[in-house]
Protein backbone atom coordinates (compact mmCIF):
# COMPACT_ATOMS: atom_id res chain seq x y z
CA UNK A 1 0.00 0.00 0.00
CA UNK A 2 1.63 3.59 -0.72
CA UNK A 3 1.94 5.43 2.26
CA UNK A 4 0.21 9.13 2.41
CA UNK A 5 2.11 11.90 3.00
CA UNK A 6 0.04 15.27 3.71
CA UNK A 7 2.20 18.84 3.78
CA UNK A 8 1.34 20.90 6.59
CA UNK A 9 -0.35 23.39 4.22
CA UNK A 10 -3.25 20.84 3.19
CA UNK A 11 -4.07 19.76 6.69
CA UNK A 12 -3.70 23.45 7.40
CA UNK A 13 -6.32 24.61 4.37
CA UNK A 14 -8.33 21.27 5.11
CA UNK A 15 -8.81 22.33 9.05
CA UNK A 16 -9.63 25.96 8.26
CA UNK A 17 -11.90 25.26 5.26
CA UNK A 18 -13.95 22.90 8.42
CA UNK A 19 -13.37 25.23 11.03
CA UNK A 20 -15.48 27.71 8.52
CA UNK A 21 -18.16 25.51 7.36
CA UNK A 22 -18.76 25.20 11.30
CA UNK A 23 -18.65 28.91 11.95
CA UNK A 24 -21.51 29.38 9.14
CA UNK A 25 -23.29 26.91 10.57
CA UNK A 26 -23.30 29.08 13.82
CA UNK A 27 -23.89 32.21 11.98
CA UNK A 28 -26.93 31.40 10.05
CA UNK A 29 -29.04 30.30 13.01
CA UNK A 30 -30.99 33.86 13.09
CA UNK A 31 -31.73 32.67 9.30
CA UNK A 32 -33.22 29.27 10.50
CA UNK A 33 -34.61 30.36 13.83
CA UNK A 34 -36.35 34.11 12.74
CA UNK A 35 -39.23 34.68 14.69
CA UNK A 36 -41.11 37.47 12.91
CA UNK A 37 -43.64 38.16 15.17
CA UNK A 38 -41.56 38.44 17.66
CA UNK A 39 -39.08 40.92 15.68
CA UNK A 40 -40.26 44.16 17.79
CA UNK A 41 -39.27 42.47 21.35
CA UNK A 42 -36.29 41.09 19.73
CA UNK A 43 -34.90 44.59 18.81
CA UNK A 44 -35.58 46.02 22.38
CA UNK A 45 -34.32 43.37 24.28
CA UNK A 46 -31.20 43.94 21.34
CA UNK A 47 -31.34 47.71 22.88
CA UNK A 48 -31.84 46.06 26.67
CA UNK A 49 -28.09 43.89 25.91
CA UNK A 50 -26.50 47.31 24.98
CA UNK A 51 -27.48 49.05 28.66
CA UNK A 52 -26.36 45.73 30.39
CA UNK A 53 -22.90 46.26 28.02
CA UNK A 54 -22.94 49.72 28.71
CA UNK A 55 -23.05 50.08 33.00
CA UNK A 56 -20.87 47.19 32.23
CA UNK A 57 -23.00 44.61 34.48
CA UNK A 58 -21.25 41.65 33.38
CA UNK A 59 -18.26 42.42 35.05
CA UNK A 60 -20.06 41.34 38.56
CA UNK A 61 -22.68 39.46 37.10
CA UNK A 62 -23.34 35.89 34.14
CA UNK A 63 -26.25 35.03 31.91
CA UNK A 64 -25.35 31.39 32.03
CA UNK A 65 -23.15 31.19 34.17
CA UNK A 66 -20.49 33.54 31.85
CA UNK A 67 -19.96 36.60 33.13
CA UNK A 68 -18.37 38.03 36.95
CA UNK A 69 -18.48 36.72 40.07
CA UNK A 70 -19.78 39.45 42.58
CA UNK A 71 -23.32 39.45 42.54
CA UNK A 72 -25.84 36.23 41.38
CA UNK A 73 -26.85 34.86 37.63
CA UNK A 74 -29.67 36.97 36.34
CA UNK A 75 -30.42 34.44 33.67
CA UNK A 76 -33.87 33.63 35.16
CA UNK A 77 -33.64 36.83 37.47
CA UNK A 78 -37.26 38.37 36.71
CA UNK A 79 -38.63 34.55 37.07
CA UNK A 80 -37.56 34.51 40.90
CA UNK A 81 -39.99 34.68 43.44
CA UNK A 82 -40.54 38.69 44.79
CA UNK A 83 -38.48 39.74 41.84
CA UNK A 84 -41.38 41.61 40.55
CA UNK A 85 -41.23 44.50 37.22
CA UNK A 86 -41.53 47.02 40.19
CA UNK A 87 -38.88 45.68 42.85
CA UNK A 88 -35.76 45.20 40.23
CA UNK A 89 -36.94 48.87 39.04
CA UNK A 90 -36.06 50.12 42.37
CA UNK A 91 -32.73 47.18 43.10
CA UNK A 92 -31.10 48.70 39.70
CA UNK A 93 -32.13 52.52 40.93
CA UNK A 94 -30.54 52.26 44.39
CA UNK A 95 -28.92 49.39 44.63
CA UNK A 96 -28.11 46.78 47.26
CA UNK A 97 -25.41 45.77 49.31
CA UNK A 98 -22.24 46.00 47.04
CA UNK A 99 -24.30 46.72 43.95
CA UNK A 100 -24.07 50.75 43.23
CA UNK A 101 -26.84 52.59 41.96
CA UNK A 102 -27.67 52.93 38.56
CA UNK A 103 -28.83 55.92 37.00
CA UNK A 104 -30.92 54.63 33.78
CA UNK A 105 -33.25 56.83 31.53
CA UNK A 106 -36.76 55.42 31.50
CA UNK A 107 -36.16 54.19 28.13
CA UNK A 108 -32.98 52.40 29.08
CA UNK A 109 -34.85 50.48 31.97
CA UNK A 110 -37.54 49.47 30.03
CA UNK A 111 -35.03 47.66 27.06
CA UNK A 112 -33.07 46.12 30.05
CA UNK A 113 -35.82 44.54 31.68
CA UNK A 114 -37.19 43.00 28.38
CA UNK A 115 -33.78 41.73 28.07
CA UNK A 116 -34.06 40.20 31.19
CA UNK A 117 -37.69 39.07 30.72
CA UNK A 118 -35.66 37.16 26.65
CA UNK A 119 -33.44 35.51 28.47
CA UNK A 120 -35.60 34.22 30.84
CA UNK A 121 -37.48 33.03 28.32
CA UNK A 122 -34.51 30.76 26.83
CA UNK A 123 -34.51 28.01 29.31
CA UNK A 124 -33.16 27.86 32.66
CA UNK A 125 -29.21 28.65 33.95
CA UNK A 126 -29.65 26.34 37.39
CA UNK A 127 -27.70 23.44 37.51
CA UNK A 128 -30.39 21.51 39.73
CA UNK A 129 -32.98 21.78 36.91
CA UNK A 130 -30.28 19.01 34.91
CA UNK A 131 -29.12 15.43 35.50
CA UNK A 132 -25.99 14.38 34.93
CA UNK A 133 -26.05 10.98 32.83
CA UNK A 134 -23.35 8.19 33.00
CA UNK A 135 -21.78 9.36 29.52
CA UNK A 136 -20.33 11.93 30.96
CA UNK A 137 -23.78 14.68 29.34
CA UNK A 138 -26.24 15.83 31.47
CA UNK A 139 -29.75 16.18 30.35
CA UNK A 140 -32.69 18.75 31.24
CA UNK A 141 -34.84 17.75 33.80
CA UNK A 142 -38.57 18.02 32.88
CA UNK A 143 -39.90 21.11 34.74
CA UNK A 144 -43.34 22.10 35.40
CA UNK B 1 15.87 45.49 16.65
CA UNK B 2 14.36 48.34 18.05
CA UNK B 3 10.84 47.98 16.97
CA UNK B 4 10.31 44.45 18.35
CA UNK B 5 12.02 45.34 21.57
CA UNK B 6 9.83 48.31 22.12
CA UNK B 7 7.10 45.76 21.51
CA UNK B 8 8.22 43.63 24.30
CA UNK B 9 8.34 46.36 26.53
CA UNK B 10 4.79 47.61 26.06
CA UNK B 11 4.17 43.81 26.67
CA UNK B 12 6.22 43.64 30.27
CA UNK B 13 4.26 46.95 31.09
CA UNK B 14 0.89 46.19 30.26
CA UNK B 15 2.37 42.65 32.21
CA UNK B 16 2.77 44.56 35.50
CA UNK B 17 -0.14 46.94 35.04
CA UNK B 18 -2.04 43.85 34.89
CA UNK B 19 -0.68 42.84 38.28
CA UNK B 20 -1.32 46.05 39.82
CA UNK B 21 -5.16 46.38 38.76
CA UNK B 22 -5.71 42.54 39.60
CA UNK B 23 -3.93 43.66 43.08
CA UNK B 24 -6.14 46.80 43.37
CA UNK B 25 -9.31 45.14 42.33
CA UNK B 26 -8.88 41.85 44.99
CA UNK B 27 -9.27 44.40 47.66
CA UNK B 28 -12.30 46.43 45.80
CA UNK B 29 -13.86 43.02 45.38
CA UNK B 30 -13.79 42.36 49.20
CA UNK B 31 -13.79 45.82 50.56
CA UNK B 32 -15.89 48.28 48.23
CA UNK B 33 -19.15 48.72 46.54
CA UNK B 34 -18.86 48.10 42.91
CA UNK B 35 -18.51 52.08 41.83
CA UNK B 36 -16.94 53.32 45.28
CA UNK B 37 -13.27 54.28 45.46
CA UNK B 38 -10.72 56.31 43.10
CA UNK B 39 -11.48 53.40 40.60
CA UNK B 40 -13.94 50.66 41.79
CA UNK B 41 -14.48 46.89 40.86
CA UNK B 42 -16.24 48.35 37.73
CA UNK B 43 -13.29 50.20 36.31
CA UNK B 44 -10.70 47.79 38.04
CA UNK B 45 -11.73 44.53 36.90
CA UNK B 46 -11.74 45.34 32.80
CA UNK B 47 -8.40 47.31 33.40
CA UNK B 48 -6.72 43.90 34.85
CA UNK B 49 -8.46 41.70 32.25
CA UNK B 50 -7.28 44.11 29.30
CA UNK B 51 -3.72 44.56 30.58
CA UNK B 52 -3.00 41.07 31.39
CA UNK B 53 -3.95 39.78 28.21
CA UNK B 54 -2.61 42.51 25.98
CA UNK B 55 0.58 42.14 27.50
CA UNK B 56 0.33 38.48 27.04
CA UNK B 57 -0.87 38.83 23.19
CA UNK B 58 1.87 41.65 22.72
CA UNK B 59 4.79 40.00 24.37
CA UNK B 60 4.22 37.33 22.14
CA UNK B 61 4.18 39.49 19.08
CA UNK B 62 7.16 41.30 20.31
CA UNK B 63 8.98 38.10 21.01
CA UNK B 64 8.09 37.01 17.60
CA UNK B 65 9.42 40.03 15.87
CA UNK B 66 12.64 39.46 17.79
CA UNK B 67 13.09 35.86 16.92
CA UNK B 68 12.23 36.76 12.77
CA UNK B 69 14.59 39.53 13.29
CA UNK B 70 17.41 37.37 14.63
CA UNK B 71 16.88 34.65 11.91
CA UNK B 72 16.45 37.18 8.78
CA UNK B 73 19.44 37.49 6.13
CA UNK B 74 17.85 39.78 4.26
CA UNK B 75 16.38 43.66 5.00
CA UNK B 76 14.00 43.30 7.35
CA UNK B 77 10.75 45.60 7.35
CA UNK B 78 11.46 47.98 10.16
CA UNK B 79 8.50 50.14 8.63
CA UNK B 80 5.90 47.58 9.05
CA UNK B 81 7.11 46.96 12.57
CA UNK B 82 6.66 50.91 13.61
CA UNK B 83 2.79 50.87 12.32
CA UNK B 84 2.16 47.56 13.84
CA UNK B 85 3.57 49.62 17.50
CA UNK B 86 1.98 52.70 16.39
CA UNK B 87 -1.80 51.15 16.19
CA UNK B 88 -0.94 49.44 19.25
CA UNK B 89 -0.04 52.63 21.26
CA UNK B 90 -3.39 54.34 19.56
CA UNK B 91 -5.33 51.25 20.83
CA UNK B 92 -4.13 51.14 24.07
CA UNK B 93 -4.61 55.16 24.83
CA UNK B 94 -7.83 54.73 23.89
CA UNK B 95 -9.18 51.95 25.33
CA UNK B 96 -7.22 53.16 28.29
CA UNK B 97 -9.05 56.28 28.63
CA UNK B 98 -12.43 54.97 27.79
CA UNK B 99 -11.84 53.27 31.06
CA UNK B 100 -10.63 55.68 33.25
CA UNK B 101 -13.73 57.86 32.47
CA UNK B 102 -15.72 55.33 32.71
CA UNK B 103 -17.08 55.32 28.95
CA UNK B 104 -17.93 51.20 28.38
CA UNK B 105 -19.99 49.93 25.42
CA UNK B 106 -17.86 46.09 24.71
CA UNK B 107 -18.24 42.67 26.20
CA UNK B 108 -16.90 41.28 29.01
CA UNK B 109 -12.65 40.43 28.66
CA UNK B 110 -13.19 43.46 25.28
CA UNK B 111 -15.56 46.31 27.55
CA UNK B 112 -14.25 48.96 25.54
CA UNK B 113 -16.18 50.57 22.80
CA UNK B 114 -15.36 48.92 18.98
CA UNK B 115 -13.80 51.63 17.42
CA UNK B 116 -10.61 51.04 19.43
CA UNK B 117 -10.44 47.59 18.09
CA UNK B 118 -10.02 48.98 14.62
CA UNK B 119 -6.35 49.74 15.04
CA UNK B 120 -5.72 46.24 16.51
CA UNK B 121 -7.13 44.78 13.49
CA UNK B 122 -5.22 46.59 11.02
CA UNK B 123 -2.04 46.28 13.49
CA UNK B 124 -2.57 42.57 12.81
CA UNK B 125 -2.71 42.32 9.06
CA UNK B 126 0.47 45.14 8.90
CA UNK B 127 2.05 42.23 11.17
CA UNK B 128 1.05 39.33 9.01
CA UNK B 129 2.36 40.96 6.07
CA UNK B 130 5.14 41.50 8.12
CA UNK B 131 5.71 37.92 8.77
CA UNK B 132 5.08 36.27 5.52
CA UNK B 133 7.84 39.09 4.03
CA UNK B 134 10.33 38.03 6.44
CA UNK B 135 9.95 34.36 7.62
CA UNK B 136 10.84 32.68 4.75
CA UNK B 137 9.30 29.84 2.07
CA UNK B 138 6.73 28.20 3.78
CA UNK B 139 7.34 24.90 2.71
CA UNK B 140 10.92 24.72 4.94
CA UNK B 141 8.74 26.18 8.06
CA UNK B 142 9.65 24.36 11.79
CA UNK B 143 6.69 23.96 13.37
CA UNK B 144 6.90 26.96 15.60
CA UNK B 145 6.76 29.43 12.20
CA UNK B 146 3.09 27.45 11.19
CA UNK B 147 2.09 28.29 15.03
CA UNK B 148 2.87 31.68 14.92
CA UNK B 149 1.65 31.78 11.30
CA UNK B 150 -1.72 30.01 12.69
CA UNK B 151 -1.82 32.20 15.72
CA UNK B 152 -1.56 35.52 13.52
CA UNK B 153 -4.48 34.36 10.89
CA UNK B 154 -7.06 32.97 13.52
CA UNK B 155 -6.25 35.64 16.13
CA UNK B 156 -7.78 38.32 13.18
CA UNK B 157 -10.23 36.10 12.18
CA UNK B 158 -11.53 35.80 15.36
CA UNK B 159 -10.99 39.04 16.35
CA UNK B 160 -13.02 39.93 13.38
CA UNK B 161 -15.91 37.14 14.43
CA UNK B 162 -15.85 39.14 17.66
CA UNK B 163 -17.47 42.04 16.60
CA UNK B 164 -20.56 40.26 14.34
CA UNK B 165 -22.63 41.53 17.15
CA UNK B 166 -22.68 45.34 16.10
CA UNK B 167 -25.10 43.70 13.68
CA UNK B 168 -28.71 43.38 13.98
CA UNK B 169 -28.67 40.22 12.50
CA UNK B 170 -26.93 38.69 15.17
CA UNK B 171 -28.11 40.86 18.11
CA UNK B 172 -31.42 40.37 18.24
CA UNK B 173 -31.21 36.59 18.00
CA UNK B 174 -29.96 36.20 21.95
CA UNK B 175 -28.64 32.38 21.53
CA UNK B 176 -26.69 33.13 18.67
CA UNK B 177 -25.64 36.15 19.85
CA UNK B 178 -24.14 34.70 22.86
CA UNK B 179 -22.71 31.21 21.22
CA UNK B 180 -20.55 33.23 18.87
CA UNK B 181 -19.51 35.19 22.00
CA UNK B 182 -18.32 32.25 23.71
CA UNK B 183 -17.26 30.84 20.38
CA UNK B 184 -14.50 34.09 20.08
CA UNK B 185 -13.86 33.64 23.67
CA UNK B 186 -12.73 30.29 23.40
CA UNK B 187 -11.16 30.34 20.65
CA UNK B 188 -9.03 33.03 20.66
CA UNK B 189 -7.51 32.06 23.47
CA UNK B 190 -6.56 29.10 21.64
CA UNK B 191 -5.34 31.59 18.56
CA UNK B 192 -2.96 32.90 21.33
CA UNK B 193 -1.94 29.76 22.75
CA UNK B 194 -0.40 28.71 19.37
CA UNK B 195 1.90 32.01 19.10
CA UNK B 196 2.78 31.63 22.74
CA UNK B 197 3.40 27.40 22.70
CA UNK B 198 5.25 28.84 19.41
CA UNK B 199 7.48 31.03 21.27
CA UNK B 200 8.24 27.96 23.56
CA UNK B 201 8.58 25.33 20.98
CA UNK B 202 11.33 28.25 19.30
CA UNK B 203 13.07 29.02 22.84
CA UNK B 204 13.82 25.21 23.61
CA UNK B 205 15.04 24.67 19.80
CA UNK B 206 18.00 27.28 20.82
CA UNK B 207 18.47 26.18 24.34
CA UNK B 208 19.11 22.54 23.49
CA UNK B 209 20.43 23.29 19.99
CA UNK B 210 18.31 20.90 18.55
CA UNK B 211 17.02 22.26 15.10
CA UNK B 212 15.21 18.49 14.09
CA UNK B 213 12.92 18.81 16.92
CA UNK B 214 11.08 21.27 15.30
CA UNK B 215 10.41 19.46 11.89
CA UNK B 216 9.85 16.23 13.52
CA UNK B 217 6.22 14.56 12.52
CA UNK B 218 5.27 14.77 16.30
CA UNK B 219 5.90 18.22 16.77
CA UNK B 220 3.28 18.53 13.91
CA UNK B 221 1.15 16.12 15.41
CA UNK B 222 1.12 17.79 18.25
CA UNK B 223 0.52 21.22 16.29
CA UNK B 224 -2.42 20.15 14.52
CA UNK B 225 -3.81 18.70 17.59
CA UNK B 226 -4.23 22.16 19.49
CA UNK B 227 -5.07 23.36 16.07
CA UNK B 228 -8.15 21.35 15.57
CA UNK B 229 -8.98 22.02 19.70
CA UNK B 230 -8.77 25.84 18.73
CA UNK B 231 -11.40 25.44 16.02
CA UNK B 232 -13.37 23.12 17.29
CA UNK B 233 -13.81 22.88 21.34
CA UNK B 234 -14.99 25.66 22.39
CA UNK B 235 -17.88 24.24 23.40
CA UNK B 236 -17.39 23.28 26.69
CA UNK B 237 -17.70 27.23 27.77
CA UNK B 238 -21.37 26.77 26.90
CA UNK B 239 -22.57 23.23 27.57
CA UNK B 240 -25.37 25.13 29.85
CA UNK B 241 -26.51 27.16 26.95
CA UNK B 242 -29.68 26.25 25.49
CA UNK B 243 -28.02 26.32 21.75
CA UNK B 244 -27.59 23.60 19.16
CA UNK B 245 -26.70 20.27 20.65
CA UNK B 246 -24.37 19.72 18.01
CA UNK B 247 -22.22 22.22 18.70
CA UNK B 248 -22.01 20.55 22.55
CA UNK B 249 -21.39 17.11 21.59
CA UNK B 250 -18.60 18.27 18.98
CA UNK B 251 -16.65 20.15 21.86
CA UNK B 252 -17.29 17.38 24.15
CA UNK B 253 -15.05 14.98 21.67
CA UNK B 254 -12.72 17.10 20.64
CA UNK B 255 -11.70 18.20 23.97
CA UNK B 256 -11.37 14.88 24.88
CA UNK B 257 -8.75 14.22 22.14
CA UNK B 258 -6.73 16.28 24.66
CA UNK B 259 -6.28 13.19 26.96
CA UNK B 260 -3.25 12.48 24.62
CA UNK B 261 -1.19 15.96 25.51
CA UNK B 262 -1.48 14.82 29.33
CA UNK B 263 -0.76 11.25 28.69
CA UNK B 264 2.46 12.15 26.79
CA UNK B 265 3.51 14.67 29.21
CA UNK B 266 3.57 11.65 32.23
CA UNK B 267 4.86 9.91 29.55
CA UNK B 268 7.76 11.97 28.82
CA UNK B 269 8.21 12.53 33.02
CA UNK B 270 11.70 11.36 33.13
CA UNK B 271 13.38 12.97 30.52
CA UNK B 272 11.76 16.18 31.59
CA UNK B 273 12.71 15.80 35.10
CA UNK B 274 16.48 15.52 33.35
CA UNK B 275 16.25 18.09 30.84
CA UNK B 276 15.47 20.22 34.07
CA UNK B 277 18.60 19.25 35.89
CA UNK B 278 20.89 20.16 32.55
CA UNK B 279 19.23 23.59 32.20
CA UNK B 280 17.87 24.95 35.52
CA UNK B 281 20.34 27.95 35.92
CA UNK B 282 19.68 29.15 32.98
CA UNK B 283 16.51 31.59 33.63
CA UNK B 284 14.24 31.38 30.02
CA UNK B 285 15.04 27.74 30.46
CA UNK B 286 13.75 28.04 34.12
CA UNK B 287 10.81 29.83 33.03
CA UNK B 288 9.99 27.54 30.35
CA UNK B 289 10.14 24.66 33.00
CA UNK B 290 7.91 26.21 35.53
CA UNK B 291 4.77 26.55 32.11
CA UNK B 292 5.45 23.12 31.78
CA UNK B 293 4.53 21.77 35.00
CA UNK B 294 1.82 24.68 35.09
CA UNK B 295 0.39 23.32 31.40
CA UNK B 296 0.00 19.89 33.32
CA UNK B 297 -2.04 21.01 36.01
CA UNK B 298 -4.00 23.45 34.18
CA UNK B 299 -4.35 20.42 31.32
CA UNK B 300 -6.13 18.16 34.04
CA UNK B 301 -8.10 20.92 35.13
CA UNK B 302 -9.53 21.82 31.88
CA UNK B 303 -10.02 18.26 30.78
CA UNK B 304 -11.97 17.47 33.67
CA UNK B 305 -14.10 20.80 33.01
CA UNK B 306 -14.78 19.54 29.88
CA UNK B 307 -16.69 16.48 30.56
CA UNK B 308 -20.17 18.04 30.75
CA UNK B 309 -21.45 15.95 33.25
CA UNK B 310 -18.44 17.77 35.77
CA UNK B 311 -18.75 21.16 34.07
CA UNK B 312 -22.79 21.49 35.36
CA UNK B 313 -21.30 22.00 38.44
CA UNK B 314 -18.03 23.86 37.91
CA UNK B 315 -18.99 26.77 35.20
CA UNK B 316 -19.99 29.54 36.80
CA UNK B 317 -17.97 29.35 39.59
CA UNK B 318 -14.02 30.49 40.57
CA UNK B 319 -13.29 27.53 39.36
CA UNK B 320 -13.18 28.02 35.62
CA UNK B 321 -11.26 31.54 37.05
CA UNK B 322 -8.17 28.98 38.21
CA UNK B 323 -8.14 27.37 34.95
CA UNK B 324 -7.99 30.85 33.48
CA UNK B 325 -5.90 32.36 35.31
CA UNK B 326 -3.21 29.83 35.40
CA UNK B 327 -3.42 29.67 32.09
CA UNK B 328 -2.77 32.67 31.78
CA UNK B 329 -0.07 33.17 34.60
CA UNK B 330 1.21 29.85 35.05
CA UNK B 331 1.56 29.21 31.25
CA UNK B 332 1.37 31.93 28.86
CA UNK B 333 3.18 34.79 30.89
CA UNK B 334 5.90 32.38 32.33
CA UNK B 335 6.39 31.52 28.26
CA UNK B 336 6.57 35.26 27.76
CA UNK B 337 8.69 36.24 30.58
CA UNK B 338 11.03 33.04 29.24
CA UNK B 339 11.38 34.84 25.80
CA UNK B 340 12.00 38.39 27.21
CA UNK B 341 14.84 36.64 29.48
CA UNK B 342 15.85 34.99 26.16
CA UNK B 343 15.97 38.30 24.06
CA UNK B 344 16.73 41.27 26.49
CA UNK B 345 19.69 39.50 28.51
CA UNK B 346 19.90 40.80 32.00
CA UNK B 347 23.46 39.77 32.88
CA UNK B 348 23.88 38.68 36.40
CA UNK B 349 26.96 40.17 37.82
CA UNK B 350 26.87 38.80 41.18
CA UNK B 351 26.09 35.36 42.78
CA UNK B 352 23.75 37.66 45.23
CA UNK B 353 21.60 39.33 41.67
CA UNK B 354 21.75 35.45 40.70
CA UNK B 355 19.89 34.13 43.94
CA UNK B 356 17.65 36.82 44.37
CA UNK B 357 16.21 36.62 41.08
CA UNK B 358 16.22 33.06 42.29
CA UNK B 359 13.93 33.61 44.95
CA UNK B 360 11.68 35.76 42.92
CA UNK B 361 11.12 32.73 40.76
CA UNK B 362 10.08 30.55 43.50
CA UNK B 363 8.09 32.67 45.59
CA UNK B 364 6.04 33.57 42.36
CA UNK B 365 5.61 29.81 41.46
CA UNK B 366 4.61 29.27 45.16
CA UNK B 367 2.51 31.79 45.52
CA UNK B 368 0.72 31.30 42.19
CA UNK B 369 -0.10 28.18 43.40
CA UNK B 370 -1.34 29.09 46.98
CA UNK B 371 -3.23 32.12 45.13
CA UNK B 372 -5.59 29.31 42.61
CA UNK B 373 -5.82 27.06 45.44
CA UNK B 374 -7.63 29.72 47.43
CA UNK B 375 -9.55 30.57 44.39
CA UNK B 376 -10.62 27.07 44.38
CA UNK B 377 -11.86 27.41 48.01
CA UNK B 378 -13.88 30.35 47.09
CA UNK B 379 -15.09 28.01 43.96
CA UNK B 380 -15.37 24.88 45.61
CA UNK B 381 -17.92 26.96 48.00
CA UNK B 382 -20.04 28.41 45.21
CA UNK B 383 -20.15 25.09 43.41
CA UNK B 384 -21.80 23.44 46.20
CA UNK B 385 -24.38 26.58 46.85
CA UNK B 386 -25.38 26.13 42.91
CA UNK B 387 -26.15 22.29 43.28
CA UNK B 388 -28.09 23.15 46.53
CA UNK B 389 -26.08 21.08 48.66
CA UNK B 390 -25.33 24.51 51.05
CA UNK B 391 -28.08 26.44 51.73
CA UNK B 392 -28.86 29.95 52.07
CA UNK B 393 -28.99 33.38 49.41
CA UNK B 394 -26.28 34.83 47.40
CA UNK B 395 -25.09 36.88 50.45
CA UNK B 396 -24.72 34.13 52.90
CA UNK B 397 -22.50 32.03 50.33
CA UNK B 398 -20.51 35.27 49.67
CA UNK B 399 -20.56 35.61 53.42
CA UNK B 400 -19.01 31.99 53.95
CA UNK B 401 -16.28 32.05 51.75
CA UNK B 402 -14.98 34.89 53.41
CA UNK B 403 -11.69 33.02 54.71
CA UNK B 404 -11.00 31.79 51.33
CA UNK B 405 -11.21 35.48 50.24
CA UNK B 406 -8.75 36.45 52.63
CA UNK B 407 -6.48 34.25 51.57
CA UNK B 408 -7.11 34.87 48.30
CA UNK B 409 -6.33 38.43 48.93
CA UNK B 410 -3.12 37.84 50.76
CA UNK B 411 -1.69 35.47 48.34
CA UNK B 412 -2.45 37.58 45.53
CA UNK B 413 -0.69 40.47 46.79
CA UNK B 414 2.19 37.84 47.48
CA UNK B 415 2.08 37.14 43.70
CA UNK B 416 2.20 40.57 42.67
CA UNK B 417 5.36 41.85 44.52
CA UNK B 418 7.37 38.17 43.55
CA UNK B 419 5.93 38.34 39.88
CA UNK B 420 5.50 42.23 39.37
CA UNK B 421 9.50 42.24 40.52
CA UNK B 422 10.33 40.31 37.92
CA UNK B 423 8.34 41.61 35.35
CA UNK B 424 9.89 45.50 36.49
CA UNK B 425 13.33 43.96 36.23
CA UNK B 426 12.90 43.08 32.73
CA UNK B 427 11.53 46.19 31.75
CA UNK B 428 14.42 48.04 33.33
CA UNK B 429 17.39 46.27 32.40
CA UNK B 430 15.84 46.52 28.52
CA UNK B 431 16.37 50.02 28.70
CA UNK B 432 19.93 49.82 29.95
CA UNK B 433 21.05 49.51 26.28
CA UNK B 434 24.68 47.79 26.64
CA UNK B 435 23.03 44.17 25.89
CA UNK B 436 25.15 41.87 27.74
CA UNK B 437 25.55 38.43 26.18
CA UNK B 438 26.93 36.91 29.38
CA UNK B 439 24.61 33.74 29.75
CA UNK B 440 22.40 33.17 33.42
CA UNK B 441 24.77 30.20 34.05
CA UNK B 442 26.22 29.35 37.29
CA UNK B 443 28.26 26.29 38.91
Amino acid sequence: MPSVKLAPITIFITLTVLFLLFSFSIYLKPLREKDTQKATVLEQAAAGKDVWQKHNCHTCHQLYGLGGYLGPDLTNVTAKLGYSEVFLKALISNGMGQMPPFDLTPQEMEDLLVFLQEMNETGTANPQDYSPQLNGTFTLDNLE
Amino acid sequence: MKSGTWLLRLALLLLFLGLLFGFLASFAYRLTDAKSGILGFLTLRPLHVTSAYFGVVLGGLGCVALAIQKESIKHISFNLLKIHLTLWLIALVGIFYSYFIGDFGGREYWEFKPIWALPILISYFVFLIFYLKNAGSYKTWPVYKWMWFTGLVFYAFIFIENYLWIFPYFKEHLMADMTIQWKVNGSIVGAINQMIYGLAFYLMTKISGDEKMATSKLAFAMYFLGLFNLMFNWGHHIYILPTDRYIHHISYIVSMTEWIILIRIFYHWNQQLKENKTHFYFFPYRFLMASDYWVMINLAIALFMSIPALNLYTHGTQITVVHAMGTTIGINTMIVLAGAFYFIKPAFDSLKALKRMSILFWISQIALFLFLFTLSGIGIQRALWQAGITEGVFGQMMQNSRPWMIGFIITGTLLFVSLGSVVLYLLFYSFKGKVSFRLHKTN
